[in-house]
């Protein structure tokens, strides 16, 4: 299962491989990650959502742990937690199309943020669920390029 | 030189006079390491500093040896090496003291910043190479840092499960200036380590011994490192709980002691393996199941037990096998915790049935009249008394040393345990003597591992360290034959090392003195003489191809189907 992890890092040179390494020497294929300075300057977070089943996880954590940069591992996965993703979609569109696809970029609260001559690029926020089903909708006219961030998480604030 | 001459230049204090100033302050007297361009600075400083050098012939001997001298005196082992290739001739070192978890510091030389990613000449990412095999490591970009930066690594690689910690210092950093700073000691938010365990947990463990029928301890290096050794060797005795320990857990406790088993896993003892198979109460200490241990079957290692794992490394618990109670803390602050909570265990069957296993599968061999590996061992045990420290390489020997030598105490066998580093044995015996120059250091060797850092007499000499190196020759690679014997059907292949150098003339050219043991009466009178010399003296026993460490487990089968020896049925 995939699960998600929080991960407050020094924020210095060398951390990212540090920990991208570790998760790869202990055979986990990381699905995504993202990095960014906290409130605290000197402070990084990392999510990273991961396949692997719970004892393994547990493993992982510990290792995390053991690496000095490391200041705080926390398992998201079985927390009540605010999931976001956001995603660049750029859709082929033709005169009789264009439309269509406004009106269900529109039904999923993605906003239109730029236009091509053949095409339009639509940016999506919300859950993975909610960016694979718009995907799923804009397939059939021909999605030319996308690009995701990844999740962010963060807990519900009195769970 | 006159004696203005050789004074310090009045320059501004340097990083590297600032490093070896901190390094003084910690207590280091030695740095084993090897010199060149981008250390310079280093070994100017080192001029003026109390600290001793010592020069092995291969930046891998250098790490080798802070690993001896750490091992046997328990205290830091510090190396230096300079950027590039010799940055890179550490890498085995390195991970090898990390498997064993060894306190070491390293230090490497590094380009200077400006020229860092261009590959400029001598130029190595050792930070990132030794990520996986350090337990931290620092890439330094400015001097000031320097003096924060050893205070840290000291306290990493000191604290908790030890481990080899790396700091990089480019060349224009040890030339920086360094200005007085207020020496705080090392302020590490993330860094935590354990230290006593939970009582709560320790009771449960208690009461877990005085219900167990058939408990056995199961001991390891971690005993070693947390000095746990006597709180063991009390605990043994009190409760009569049997110990068996792994390769890097002798001398744990005597091998001599009644209540000792003697090693498990692989090749070690029958009655080891059968009492771990049996028990149902595994009291694991300082130890992580390694493969060599369990034959890589979790679910079938002590499958009656009820596990009970203390280990200082919480990613140590549950990493291989689930304990039934966990106890994360220094093995012998956890050990002397439990004693007063523990009494004599009513396990006299189970002592009885273990004593049984023991007169059944005792460790022998069939002295056939040639020189037998397991006599020299034993032979060399009665020379010194078992009172020396034991070094050894990889291979055969190693298993013959572990089975066959009589280790007293604890930090007096010296061995590459996790890694398995041939070419380990000579540079680690020239650390452990640097680090106690009045004991006596035995290196037990074999003709492949010795000739892998064989380059190390002349240290031997240059030092006059008096190691005894007993040097088991039978002109293969022993355990690979072994190997290729036993599941190759004896497709030998790539095994004779046919082009040996006569060893008793190398020893010479290296003005080291030896000599040749053929015969199994000869061995005693050459043990006996070369351990009363206060000079390095090798001896080259000759020994058969033919001969095989058992007992045997083969990797992936259980204890129950292990190669028994003893009656010549190999």
């Amino acid at each position: 299962m995939l699960r998600t992890i929080a991960v407050l890092v020094d924020n210095s040179p060398g951390v990212l491989a540090r920990i991208s390494g570790l998760f790869a020497r202990r055979g986990f294929n990381i699905y995504s990650l993202t990095v960014c300075q906290t409130e605290n300057p000197l402070i990084s977070l990392m999510i990273i959502v991961v396949e692997a089943d719970a004892e393994r996880i547990e493993q992982v954590t510990k290792q995390l742990h053991k690496q000095v940069v490391v200041h705080k591992v926390t398992d998201l996965t079985e927390m009540e937690v605010v999931n976001r993703e956001m995603a660049l979609v750029r859709v082929k569109v033709k005169p009789e199309t264009r439309l269509e696809i406004l009106q269900v970029a529109d039904v999923f609260r993605g906003r239109v943020v730029d236009l091509g001559r053949g095409s339009l690029t639509v940016e999506m926020t919300g859950d993975e669920s909610k960016i694979n089903a718009f995907l799923r909708a804009m397939r059939p006219h021909g999605v030319q390029e996308l690009v995701r961030t990844g999740r962010i998480a963060m807990t519900r604030a009195d769970s | 030189m006159r004696d203005e001459e050789k004074k310090p230049p009045c320059f501004p204090r340097s990083g590297a006079r600032a490093l070896l100033e901190q390094l003084t302050a910690a207590g280091v007297e030695v740095i084993f390491g090897y010199p060149g361009g981008a250390v310079l600075t280093i070994y100017d400083a080192l001029l003026e500093s109390p600290i001793r050098h010592v020069l092995p012939r291969h930046e891998q001997s250098a790490v080798h040896a802070a690993d001896g001298y750490a091992r046997v005196s328990g205290r830091l082992g510090v190396c230096l090496a300079t950027s590039g290739p010799g940055a890179a001739n550490m890498v085995t070192g390195i991970a090898n003291a990390f498997m064993d978890s060894i306190p070491m510091l390293i230090i490497t030389g590094q380009v200077s910043t400006w020229l860092l990613g261009t590959d400029s000449f001598q130029e190595v990412d050792i930070t990132g190479i030794t990520m996986p095999i350090t337990k931290h490591n620092y890439l330094v970009k400015h001097a000031q840092d320097i003096p924060r930066v050893v205070r840290e690594a000291i306290h990493i690689a000191t604290t908790g499960r030890p481990g080899p910690v790396l700091i990089d210092l480019p060349r224009d950093v040890l030339d920086g200036e360094v200005k007085p700073e207020a020496g705080a000691p090392a302020e590490l938010k993330s860094y935590k380590y354990f230290s006593k365990g939970n009582l709560g947990q320790i009771k449960e463990a208690a009461k877990a011994l005085a219900r167990s029928q058939k408990p056995v301890i199961y001991a390891g290096g971690g005993i070693i490192i947390s000095g746990a050794g006597d709180a063991l060797r009390e605990l043994t005795e009190k409760t009569g709980i049997p110990v068996v320990t792994t390769l890097n857990g002798i001398g744990s406790i005597a091998a001599r002691h009644p209540n000792n088993l003697g090693m498990v896993g692989m090749h070690g003892t029958t009655t080891a393996n059968l009492a771990v198979h049996e028990c149902d109460l595994l009291l694991a200490v300082g130890v992580r199941f390694d493969d060599r241990v369990t034959s890589g079957l979790t679910e079938q290692f002590a499958p009656k037990a009820q596990v009970l794992h203390i280990d200082i490394d919480p990613a140590e618990i549950g990493k291989v096998l689930r304990p039934r109670i966990p106890i994360v803390g220094d093995a012998r602050l956890v050990l002397t915790d439990l004693l007063p909570l523990t009494g004599p265990c009513a396990i006299e069957p189970w002592r009885e049935r273990l004593r049984d296993w023991q007169k059944q599968y005792p460790l022998c061999y069939e002295p056939d009249g040639r020189l037998n590996p397991q006599l020299i061992m034993e032979a060399l045990g009665e020379a010194c008394g078992g009172e020396a420290c034991v070094v050894t390489d990889v291979g055969q020997h190693q298993m013959w040393a572990a089975q066959f030598y009589p280790v007293t105490r604890p930090r007096r066998f010296i061995t590459s345990a996790g890694l398995g580093t041939m070419g380990f044995g000579l540079p680690a015996a020239i650390g452990a003597q640097i680090a106690c120059p009045d004991d006596l250091i035995c290196l037990v060797t074999g003709d492949g591992s010795f000739q892998m850092n064989v380059q190390e007499l002349a240290t031997l000499r240059q030092y006059s360290l008096p190691v005894k190196i007993i040097l088991m020759n039978n002109g293969v690679l022993g355990m690979v034959r072994q190997m290729q014997q036993t599941f190759y059907r004896e497709r030998y292949n790539e095994i004779q090392l046919t082009a040996n150098p006569d060893f008793v003339a190398l020893a010479a050219a290296y003005g080291i003195r030896g000599l040749r043991v053929e015969k199994p009466a000869d061995t005693r009178p050459a043990l006996r003489e070369a351990v009363r010399t206060r000079e390095p003296v090798l001896l080259d026993f000759v020994i058969s191809p033919d001969e095989v460490v058992l007992p045997m487990i083969h990797p992936g089968k259980v204890i129950t189907e292990m190669l028994e020896g003893g009656e010549g049925d190999a």
